[in-house]
């Protein structure tokens, strides 16, 4: 437990070596909450958000954990103006003081990073007022009904389209409106016909005007506008899911940036507190605890210190080659700042993660071969892409609406834009009857397996599978 | 919300004790599990890992649909990055199938048995009885004058001053002593007078006890394959549970037969086969004889099952028919369970399906799923329904 004001006088005294720093944040509102509390929270994503089970579910997972001593959160924070913070009650001074720094930056960089731009600072009120309206929904439909319907949104809530510029709308009011072949109104009117032959070889081969005119990634919408299914109440749990998701994109997008950004300053601002012996090393034992390296995979916390130290250093002593491209010896700070406003996880790892951080850090691919999984490269090249195709579109499999109209027929027509790596067939046919229960007749999906292009298609009855 | 107090920061501790909404999600969570358990019964009861449990108390056991389903990447199919200790090379094995922890906090990912990625569940074998008992319940027959069923027993439940010397209660006869040599100034055990020596007492119990005795029966014969016992052993496996929630004591005597009929052990029953015909009038003979010797009806409530291909030897047929109405007279029910997953001709069913006794009651298991459907007919709740 935390003395109340020696906490109070921590947290002025940080935010000042904050400040000092050039930190640019939000005013700050720190809760003390019990670990209940905070769990729900984290399984949530946010204090405020609608009731689900899989959220429930997620939350006793988490508490578990925490209650079995394998885990523990250490920060979480909520990008929202003003920003909000919350501390574990048995957190002690210093680890409150640790993740004080730690989600300072991270505010800083909610508030400054271009990806942020669009996200909506009073998300905490609006998930509120959603939770509010689901909860109502709940009462005039039911439970179950509405739990239905969520868990089919769910089952899809990545695939919207996170752009910051979008220039759909504007696109599709160009396409020019066909005209209509000429309604018969009698039985006779095919002999007023004989004398338009034009217009009947016209009306032989109608062009359809394609929906969508380019292929849609923004799936959520595109249900949310095509669908004939849905009910009034439904497209508004679509639409408010569909904000929400929007909301939490970019924090997805920039995983490695966003923490490596708050690593870099707790341990900035720590050293510049007096702190005592044992401070020192509970700190020490914390952070390195936050900074462990994985085998398996990427510790954001890690890798992200790693690339802003390896940015800070090399633009305080540019090359010569740096140099003639601007580079001003001892700008390094200047260029973390500037990195931070402008970049995401994908840009990050393309621009400043360097061959030599990857030989340092024995970075490797792996992969699984046989009952193993085993290291399969380390070339430098190879790391880095691996690493950016993992956090193109946040990690999830990057799907557009192709067809909304397919055969003529009212069927959705999805394709996955096969990178490479290919999709988890069992969740795919488990996800394609939620798409059909929004779309609410047959959907197909195409993707590659075992490098043969298949259609995947779910008629209300059976998945089908048929090779192209 | 916003204060403009001029402080850049707010630090507050509030009530949270009425925010109960992480663990209403996670009753949710758990209803819902619940209830797949209940719709899928009849696959969950004849579940290998549970009927091969042993007495596990907690098992997994998946349930469909309680995913969170998302088009996702096939995590064995994708190349995924790590980082070594700075002496890596190509090769190195970094994790094993067994133990892999997921990149991207995917969670638990499925084995390699094609299509089948289930959301596996913990569930208590408690729980699935639970589900299960609340459906079946015991053939309301002839009621068995069960108080006549008693057991005496002791219990040292009192404290005397008089007593056998060999019940003497040491610790209770020292803080007497003690206490009365305190009263008289001297705080010390010593003496200890006739007075002061304390007994244990008991009191004789009559309870009422209620026995029940199984005798399973089963053909072991050559045609008897791994898919039939397994039928018999996971119905054999509720039965009991069953059977132990409804009697103080279920002892079970295991009779195998092919031409001739022997008591054996569990595992033997299960494991062994032997080649040859079927006789199944040996069974009962050896069922009787068993009831005669061990199992005085007066005292036991008596279930005795067959579970059999139906191939009988055709000659044998009447006389099973005979023996089967003898066991009746002295059981609770007889039941009957055919394991025919091919709708063969069987001639033993074509004998019983003659018999219209209440006590008497078949069912013709044909997949996994009929175990419960065998267990409800044998156990239904009224008569009238079940035959």
């Amino acid at each position: 437990m935390t003395n109340h004001k020696a906490l109070q006088q921590a947290t002025a005294e940080i935010t000042e070596i904050a400040k000092g720093f050039g930190l640019d944040f939000y005013p700050m509102r720190y809760e003390i909450c019990p670990a209940d509390i905070i769990y729900t929270f984290g399984a949530y994503g946010m204090p405020t958000r609608f009731s689900h089970w899989s959220f429930g579910k997620q939350f006793h997972k988490m508490k578990l954990q925490y209650d079995l001593g394998l885990s523990q959160i250490y920060e979480l924070v909520i990008n929202s103006n003003p920003c909000y913070a919350f501390l574990l009650e048995s957190n002690s001074l210093i680890q409150n003081k640790l993740i004080i720094a730690h989600v300072l930056a991270h505010c800083d960089f909610f508030k400054n990073n271009a990806r942020f731009a669009n996200t909506r600072r009073d998300m905490v009120e609006s998930m509120t007022a959603t939770a509010e309206r689901i909860a109502n929904y709940e009462m005039i439909y039911g439970k179950d009904e509405v739990e239905y319907f969520l868990d089919a949104v769910l089952a899809i809530q990545e695939h919207i389209d996170p752009s910051l510029v979008r220039w759909r709308y504007g696109n599709e009011e160009v396409e020019p409106e066909e005209s209509e072949p000429v309604m018969r109104k009698t039985a006779y009117d095919d002999l007023w016909e004989l004398d338009h032959k034009r217009i009947e070889s016209n009306a032989l081969e109608p062009k359809r005007k394609k929906i969508p005119a380019t292929p849609e990634k923004d799936l959520l919408l595109f249900i949310l506008e095509h669908s004939r299914e849905l009910e009034e109440w439904q497209r508004d749990i679509l639409t408010m899911i569909r904000e929400e998701m929007l909301y939490f994109w970019p924090q997805m997008e920039t995983k490695i940036m966003n923490e490596g950004w708050a690593t870099y300053w707790h341990q900035r601002i720590m050293r510049e507190m007096d702190l005592t012996t044992d401070e020192t090393i509970e700190f020490a034992t914390l952070n390195a605890n936050v900074i462990q390296p994985s085998k398996t995979s990427i510790n954001p916390y890690y890798l992200g210190l790693k690339i802003f130290e390896d940015i800070e250093r090399r633009y305080d002593k540019p090359t010569e080659d740096m140099k003639r491209f601007g580079a001003v010896p001892g700008s390094g700070r200047k260029k973390m700042f500037e990195v931070r406003e402008m970049d995401s996880d994908i840009s990050f790892v393309r621009n400043y993660l360097t061959k030599e951080i990857v030989q340092q850090e024995d970075m490797y691919v792996f992969e699984k071969k046989g009952s193993q999984y085993k290291i399969s490269d380390k070339e430098y090249r190879v790391v880095q892409d691996r690493l950016i195709a993992q956090r193109v579109n946040g990690g999830f499999p990057y799907i557009v609406v192709e067809d909304g109209d397919y055969i003529r027929n009212g069927e959705l027509y999805l394709v996955h834009k096969f990178e490479e790596t290919e999709l988890d067939v069992p969740y795919l046919e488990s996800v394609l009857p939620y798409v059909h229960q929004l779309w609410g007749r047959i959907v197909h999906l195409e993707t590659y397996v075992d490098s043969k292009l298949v259609v995947f298609s779910f008629d209300g009855k059976k998945i089908h599978k048929r090779f192209a | 919300m916003k204060d403009e107090t001029g402080e850049s920061f707010i630090v507050s501790q509030e009530n949270w004790t009425l925010h109960r909404k992480g663990y209403q999600d996670q009753k949710r969570h758990v209803d819902k599990v619940k209830k797949a358990i209940e719709d899928n019964l009849p696959d969950l009861i004849s579940e290998e890992s549970i009927v091969m449990s042993d007495g596990r108390d907690v098992i997994k056991i998946p349930i469909r649909s309680l995913d969170e389903y998302k088009i996702r990447y096939n995590h064995d199919k994708s190349k995924h990055v790590g980082q070594g200790n700075g002496k890596s090379q190509v090769g190195d094995v970094v994790a094993n199938d067994g133990s892999k922890s997921a990149g991207q906090g995917t969670g638990k990912q499925a084995g390699d048995q094609a299509g089948s990625d289930y959301y596996e569940a913990e569930v208590s074998i408690a729980e699935i009885e639970e589900t299960l008992f609340k459906e079946l319940e015991l053939p309301n027959l002839e009621q068995r004058e069960q108080a006549e069923i008693t057991d005496e027993d002791i219990a040292f439940n009192d404290i005397r001053k008089k007593g056998l010397i060999g019940n003497i209660d040491k610790k209770r006869t020292i803080i007497a002593a003690f206490k009365r040599n305190a009263m008289e100034g001297n705080a010390d055990i010593m003496p200890i007078y006739n007075d002061d020596l304390r007994f244990k007492t008991w009191d004789p119990i009559v309870k009422p006890q209620s026995r029940a005795v199984v005798l399973m029966m089963m053909d072991t014969s050559a045609s008897m394959g791994n898919f039939e016992k397994y039928m018999a052993r996971s119905f054999y496996f509720w039965m009991v549970k069953f059977l132990r929630t409804k009697y103080e004591k279920v002892e079970i005597e295991f009779i195998a037969h092919h031409t001739l009929a022997k008591v054996v052990s569990e595992s033997d029953f299960f494991s062994k086969g032997e080649s040859g015909g079927t006789i199944c009038s040996t069974a009962y003979e050896k069922a009787l004889d068993l009831i005669t010797k061990k199992y005085n009806p007066a005292r036991y409530n008596i279930y005795p099952f067959h579970f059999s291909d139906g191939e009988n030897m055709s000659s044998d047929n009447p006389k099973c028919l005979t023996l089967v109405e003898q066991l009746m007279a002295v059981s609770n029910m007889f039941g009957y369970g055919e394991v025919n997953a091919h709708s063969r001709y069987s001639t033993l069913m074509t004998t019983y399906n003659k018999i219209e006794h209440p006590k008497f009651r078949h069912y013709v298991l044909k997949e996994n799923k009929d175990v419960y459907h065998a267990l409800k007919k044998f156990f239904y709740k009224s008569m009238e329904d079940s035959v």
